[in-house]
């Protein structure tokens, strides 16, 4: 069997595995979240929160919660890595300067898991699993609940009510994400994953003498690193490294805990708006970008017809050889449409369009299918975009899911859409401009324009993945990327809960002859194009200077 | 104005709680289940899959190693001990800076872009090396055999394979270093090819070091 047949077979059964999880995945997923039971653990949760579960909250009050707690999240990840010097279990390792510090707050509290610093010698036990890995269970479930608030807008009528942040929170932490990391866990260790408190220590070489050695929970934060689409790395080769990803079938793995969450909520979404084909509507708008997109990856991956690939005669710098291209074209592709940012082979050295592929796909906005939970109210925005065009083609106000898409949605959606744009190319555009930053850069050329627009859209879109060859541990990058990443992560989130708000107060219109079929293909197709339209549109020029300019002068 | 400023403080209050309980749950009780869990059921992978041979541990089965000669004067980069099987270049790997009470290897990619003379550079003396070393009296190594990840490094830098064509690539110079019969080594080799799992996931492998450790105990019983 040739390596492109057994690249192919490795998506396929992917498709199959995520294909069976997806219908129980996504019940549980709606009943965890309809539920009106609350379970022991939790009552005593919420006691020591304060909160009452069971109080329902308009938009308003739900997006105060999500800010206070992602505030309060900040402040102490940052206390956690500037006190780690005194902090028992540190293996000596110091405090960390202010602008990392809030640089690694910002990105594990916004999901996106930038990482500007080498985890091997930076941080400590304390902070990886009390601080680091922490953040990778309560930001996905963050998401999950904004995302579950939006389908609650379009579910209820004449009423304000989105449900409960807090129950969100605590439930979609320990009913879902809790126990599926738990288990991905023991079968991470199980295949070679590392999971200790040994700290540094000593181990024989075969040539004689010896080399250090960090331990730690590595299992135990990558199974919540995949499922709630993280992406900071233990060591800093992330999902390259050995005792991050030991071998062919933990690679598959780990992609599979990537895309189960985002795919499945398509399902929960549907049951919870009353229409399971709606949910595959929207699954089959991402599977086919998905899709598509691998497929394209692979091909400019095995082709390999630039420079040192050429000459080495594939493209293997920056991949393992038990992922090898196929598996590793995966990978990258699942990593930078969801908003996870792990990586098992390095970007910076894929084909020039390769790693164009990788960048056109966080700027999709990653709803393909997306982080957990900003995965799906990402692309209910862009169907709602889709909608809004079908009705200027006609002449109709536009309806989704039976709400009228008017002046006040239309509006909260497209600047939900512009936002991240705005912070990528000025960001880019800033650094650029001046002095010193470029000289961040590694590599000549366009491909050194490319790792600063790859910064700032990895960082603007949540990813966390970089071409990591620039040096991003400057004050300059600490703090503009982690700017980035609050206002990418936070400013949607309140356009997407005032249109939850304003569409759960609607009264619902009837379906009639003249209603867009937003269930049928027609309407997938629509919403592909609308994706990839208004993206390329947006996109084009600055792709145009880096990775074009790079793939196409071969 | 005070009563928002009240509002705030007690919503912030009741999200410090939150975090606070909720790192309980996924930040002390999660990884020391695991933990738990995994150094009762796994002890040995849990703990970085070790490997001893002769009594004494020689590395991780995961983790690859440098197979050279011993440093020489003057700071220069150490040469390869041809007696044994190479593995990968590893030109992205990285040496502590931060707490240098260690010698901690960092782990890493060189970041190279394709079309950097760089890199192209180190592609094309990486293969004139492996041709060169390869070459032994009555078997000649062409640049054109050479497999991509013979002149590659890996995205950890830290790669413990190399693929079949690499290690068959290395026999002749092996057996003629170690005095063995070329068909012995052959053999060798053979016996340490992982192929897919399942047949299609991956690529087939071999393990550096168990390949080495293997030979080293062959020239033993020599």
């Amino acid at each position: 069997m040739g390596p492109v047949l057994a690249g192919v077979l490795q998506l396929l059964a992917l498709i199959g595995a995520l294909g069976l999880a997806h219908v129980p995945l996504g019940s549980y997923m709606a009943r965890v979240y309809s539920s009106d039971r609350h379970w022991r653990v939790e009552r005593w949760v919420y006691r020591s929160i304060g909160a009452d579960p069971d109080t329902q909250m308009r938009w308003p009050a739900y997006l105060r919660g999500v800010l206070a707690f992602s505030t309060v999240s900040v402040l102490l990840l940052y206390l956690l890595q500037r006190i780690q010097g005194v902090l028992p279990l540190s293996m000596g390792f110091r405090s960390i300067d202010p602008a990392q510090a809030f640089n690694t707050a910002a990105s594990f509290v916004t999901n996106t898991n930038w990482q500007s610093y080498y985890g091997e010698q930076t941080m400590g036990h304390v902070v990886q699993t009390a601080g680091l890995a922490v953040q990778n269970f309560v930001s996905a479930a963050v998401g999950i609940a904004v995302a579950v608030a939006l389908v609650r807008g379009f579910a209820r009528s004449r009423t304000g009510d989105l449900g409960n942040f807090w129950t969100d929170l605590v439930r979609g932490t320990v009913r879902i994400l809790v126990p599926l990391a738990a288990v991905a866990a023991v079968v991470l260790v199980a295949c070679g994953a590392i999971q200790n408190f040994s700290g540094i220590h000593e181990v024989g070489q075969f040539m004689g003498g010896s080399q250090q050695w960090n331990g730690g929970a590595v299992a135990s934060q990558e199974a919540i690193k995949e499922i709630g689409t993280n992406g900071g790395g233990y060591f800093n080769a992330n999902s390259a490294h050995p005792f991050e990803n030991p071998s062919p079938f933990t690679n598959l793995f780990e992609i599979f805990l990537i895309l189960v969450i985002p795919f499945s909520l398509t399902r929960t979404f549907g049951l919870m708006v009353g229409s399971v084909r709606q949910g595959y509507a929207i699954l089959a708008t991402m599977a086919a970008i998905w899709v598509g997109f691998t497929a394209l990856m692979m091909w400019t991956e095995f082709a390999h017809h630039e420079g040192a690939l050429q000459i080495a005669g594939g493209s293997m710098e920056g991949k393992e050889v038990r992922f090898g291209v196929g598996g590793s074209s995966i990978f990258a592709v699942a990593t930078t449409l969801t908003s996870t940012g792990a990586v098992d082979s390095f970007h910076s050295s894929f084909t020039g369009l390769g790693g164009g592929i990788a960048l056109l796909s966080m700027m999709l906005g990653e709803i393909a299918p997306g982080g957990t939970g900003s995965g799906l109210y990402g692309i209910l925005i862009m169907a709602i975009i889709a909608v809004f065009i079908a009705g200027l083609m006609v002449g109709r106000t536009p309806e989704y899911l039976g709400k009228k898409i008017g002046s006040r949605e239309i509006k909260l959606a497209a600047v939900y859409i512009l936002v991240t744009p705005a912070l990528v190319l000025v960001f880019t555009a800033v650094s650029m401009a001046l002095p010193t930053p470029p000289h961040s850069m590694l590599n000549p050329g366009a491909h050194g324009f490319s790792e600063v627009l790859y910064a700032f859209t990895s960082a603007a879109n949540n990813n966390g993945s970089a071409f990591a060859g620039l040096n991003a541990n400057t004050d300059w990058f600490n703090t503009m990327t982690g700017l980035a990443m609050l206002l990418g992560r936070f400013l949607p989130m309140v356009f997407v809960l005032a249109l939850a708000g304003s569409l759960a107060g609607q009264k619902p219109v009837p379906t009639t002859a003249g209603t867009l079929r937003t269930e049928k293909p027609l309407f997938t197709g629509l919403l592909v194009g609308a994706i990839l339209i208004i993206t390329g549109l947006t996109y084009f020029p600055a792709l145009a200077l880096g990775p074009l300019a790079e793939g196409l002068a071969s | 104005m005070n009563n928002s400023f009240v509002n705030t403080a007690r919503l912030l209050g009741a999200g410090l709680r939150a975090l606070l309980v909720l790192t309980l749950v996924t930040g002390v009780l999660y990884p020391l289940a695991v933990t738990g869990v995994a150094q009762a059921l796994f002890t040995g992978r849990a703990n970085g899959s070790e490997v001893e041979a002769d009594g004494r541990v020689v590395g991780s089965s995961l983790i690859g190693q440098r197979y050279d000669l011993p440093p020489k004067k003057g700071g220069r980069a150490p040469a390869p001990d041809l007696r044994w099987f190479q593995g990968r270049p590893s030109n992205g790997l990285g040496t502590n800076s931060v707490n240098t009470q260690y010698t901690l290897i960092l782990s890493g990619a060189t970041n190279l872009a394709a079309d950097n003379t760089v890199l192209i550079r180190q592609v094309e003396d990486a293969r004139a090396a492996v041709v060169r070393d390869n070459t032994v009296p009555g078997w000649t190594v062409r640049p054109a055999d050479v497999p991509a990840d013979a002149v590659t490094s890996s995205g950890s830098g830290l790669d413990p394979d190399i693929s079949p064509q690499y290690a068959r690539l290395q026999v002749h110079r092996v057996a003629a270093r170690n005095h063995l019969p070329v068909a012995r080594v052959e053999r060798l080799v053979d016996d340490h090819v992982q192929g897919r799992t399942l047949g299609f996931i991956g690529e087939p492998r071999v393990d550096v070091l168990a390949l080495n450790t293997a030979l080293r105990a062959l020239t033993k019983g020599h």
